[in-house]
């Protein structure tokens, strides 16, 4: 039995992932599989996307406006680094011993991770928008608000989209730990060798990875769609 | 809240170590053995440094979690004390990573549970793990023989999973055993680690061996275990049995009896490769052996208050320990 300690394996790991393994400390019951994964999955996926978008909720405004403004720079630029030093572990854990456990909890601390670059990029986009442009659009009478939606948000998209793809990757990434505090993720089967071995473990990793791959590839192609064609335009 | 008992006991105990180090320190004798009440009194007499140990260098490791972190840190500074060059790798994360690291050598030695051991590296169901230490450490030892392993006597404590509450959540449902939850336990949360949920030894024997389902499981950190209950967040939650809390907040945290057995009790073995065993010589087992053999419930129960209520280092905690019983001097 204690041979039964595999290395992992790239076929043992996709085994794992298609169809349910034994393992020493379930008493008999197999685990992993095709069922287990997509739930998993699934989970990750649901974590992800609702801290992106209370990342986005908070910072794509803040940041579009005070690029607007052209006003904020430390702080918008401030934040991207600082947030950039936020040792997750530290303050999930944090989160947990004074608030609590579970989604609630654990998704706003991860909005935290996609903040700064959603701000920083919202920011830097908008406010290198040319200021030529801006003021004929003032002179043509377009309201603030009008500028933002239709002049410089759509000249700034490659860059927001950037910072947005960042936060994605950066949530998606850190999601992983989720199971620390009540959350279920991939993490799960990456934080429990023992319970699903080394198979398990880079099982988790490749579709941790998959899932970016997938995420940053749509965004890309969303990025592409947004962006207006005169902007594709590359010089020679 | 601690009662102002535990709290003298604990002061005296930090006091008394303090008073020996300062001892020590003004006039070099060591054999002052008596502290706090529940350490054993020092008639195992000092460890002897052997120059001929010198040569050996040993890395001690251990799971990353404070009584494991504690255990780790008394055997490598009793090996230091004998006169090894020690070093600890006290942060491995799981049995088998631990395993693994002797295997391939990573590391000299590490302290496993009997129980553990014999679930989860040789499949035995847990109703099958001897109750009693010295069976359960051979029946181990028989298997770790088979891979060149070899595994130390047992320490006097043992350790076990529980299922825990609040005292008013047993008082409420009528919980003194596991068993009482029969009926009860479909309205109760349980919090637990991650891999709770599928361990034989945890939720998934929770289910199978006593037939229990329970309204929900959430995975959280092992050191969340008080603080989820704490919270009013965990109906019940998975403590183990050595647990600090359980003796220092006793009027707050009960555990229910395992009266199905389904949560083996544990002793600590220390697990190392034989030819480690051989090339560090006589005093490489021995030390080990004598050091431990201070270590019962109680004075378990005291060092890992002393790491997870009192904020000690597992280091400070381990030092303690060793002057205190007399020892390291």
């Amino acid at each position: 039995m204690i041979g039964h300690l595999p290395l992992a394996s790239f076929t043992g790991a996709i085994e794992f992932i298609f169809s349910p393994q034994e393992s020493n400390v379930t008493g008999g019951k197999k685990v992993g599989g095709f069922d287990k994964s997509m739930e998993l999955l699934v989970k990750h996926l649901e974590v992800t996307v609702l801290a992106l978008a209370i990342a986005l909720l908070i910072a794509l405004p803040l940041g579009l406006y005070l690029g607007h403004r052209g006003k904020g720079e430390q702080l918008a630029v401030g934040l991207g680094n600082a947030g950039r030093a936020i040792p997750e572990l530290a303050v999930i854990a944090l989160v947990a011993v004074l608030i609590g456990v579970g989604l609630p909890n654990v998704a706003p601390v991860l909005a935290i991770l996609g903040i700064p670059p959603i701000l920083n990029n919202a920011y830097v986009g908008v406010s290198q928008v040319d200021r030529v442009t801006v003021d004929a659009a003032r002179g043509i009478g377009m309201s603030e608000t009008a500028i933002i939606r239709k002049v410089e948000l759509p000249i700034a998209i490659p860059t927001v989209m950037g910072g947005i793809r960042s936060a994605a990757i950066a949530i998606l990434a850190t999601a992983t730990i989720a199971p620390l505090a009540g959350v279920e993720s991939l993490g799960d089967f990456i934080l429990n060798r023992n319970v699903y071995g080394e198979n398990g473990l880079l099982a988790g990793a490749i579709l941790v990875a998959l899932l970016a791959l997938t995420i940053e590839g749509s965004l890309a192609l969303l990025q592409r769609r947004l962006t207006s064609d005169g902007l594709k335009v590359k010089t020679a | 809240m601690r009662t102002d008992q535990t709290r003298m006991r604990v002061l005296l105990a930090a006091l008394a170590a303090l008073a020996l180090t300062l001892g020590v320190a003004a006039c070099g004798s060591s054999d002052d053995s008596t502290t706090s009440g529940s350490t054993e009194s020092g008639e195992a007499g000092a460890i002897q440094s052997n120059p001929e140990n010198g040569k050996v260098s040993l890395t001690i490791g251990s799971k990353n979690f404070p009584e494991q972190e504690i255990l780790g840190e008394i055997y490598a500074q009793a090996l230091t004390a004998a006169g090894y060059k020690v070093k600890s790798a006290l942060n491995l994360g799981s049995e088998t990573v631990a395993l693994k690291a002797v295997k391939s050598g990573q590391i000299s030695g590490y302290p496993e549970y009997a129980s553990t051991a014999l679930t989860s590296f040789f499949g035995l169901e847990p109703e099958e793990v001897p109750s009693d230490a010295n069976e359960a450490w051979e029946k181990a030892n028989e298997e770790f023989e088979k891979e060149n392993l070899q595994a130390f006597e047992p320490t006097p404590f043992a350790s076990a999973n529980a299922v825990g509450t609040t005292k008013e959540t047993a008082e409420k449902y009528g919980l003194k055993t596991v068993s009482d939850l029969e009926g009860v336990s479909e309205e109760l949360s349980l919090y637990g680690s991650p891999e709770c949920r599928q361990r034989i030894d945890c939720l998934a024997g929770l289910e199978k061996l006593y037939g229990l389902k329970f309204k929900s499981f959430t995975p959280v950190d092992i050191g969340l275990r008080y603080t989820v209950l704490e919270k009013g967040q965990a109906d019940l939650s998975i403590l183990f049995t050595t647990d600090p809390q359980l003796s220092a907040e006793s009027d707050k945290f009960v555990i229910l009896e395992d009266d199905k057995e389904v949560f083996p009790a544990g002793n600590v073995i220390f697990v190392t490769a034989k030819k480690v065993a051989e090339e560090a010589g006589p005093d490489y087992e021995k030390t080990i052996l004598q050091v431990q053999e201070g270590l019962d419930l109680k004075v378990v129960q005291e060092l890992d208050a002393r790491v997870e209520l009192e904020k000690e280092t597992p280091k400070e905690a381990a030092k303690a320990y060793l002057e205190s019983a007399g020892y390291v001097g």
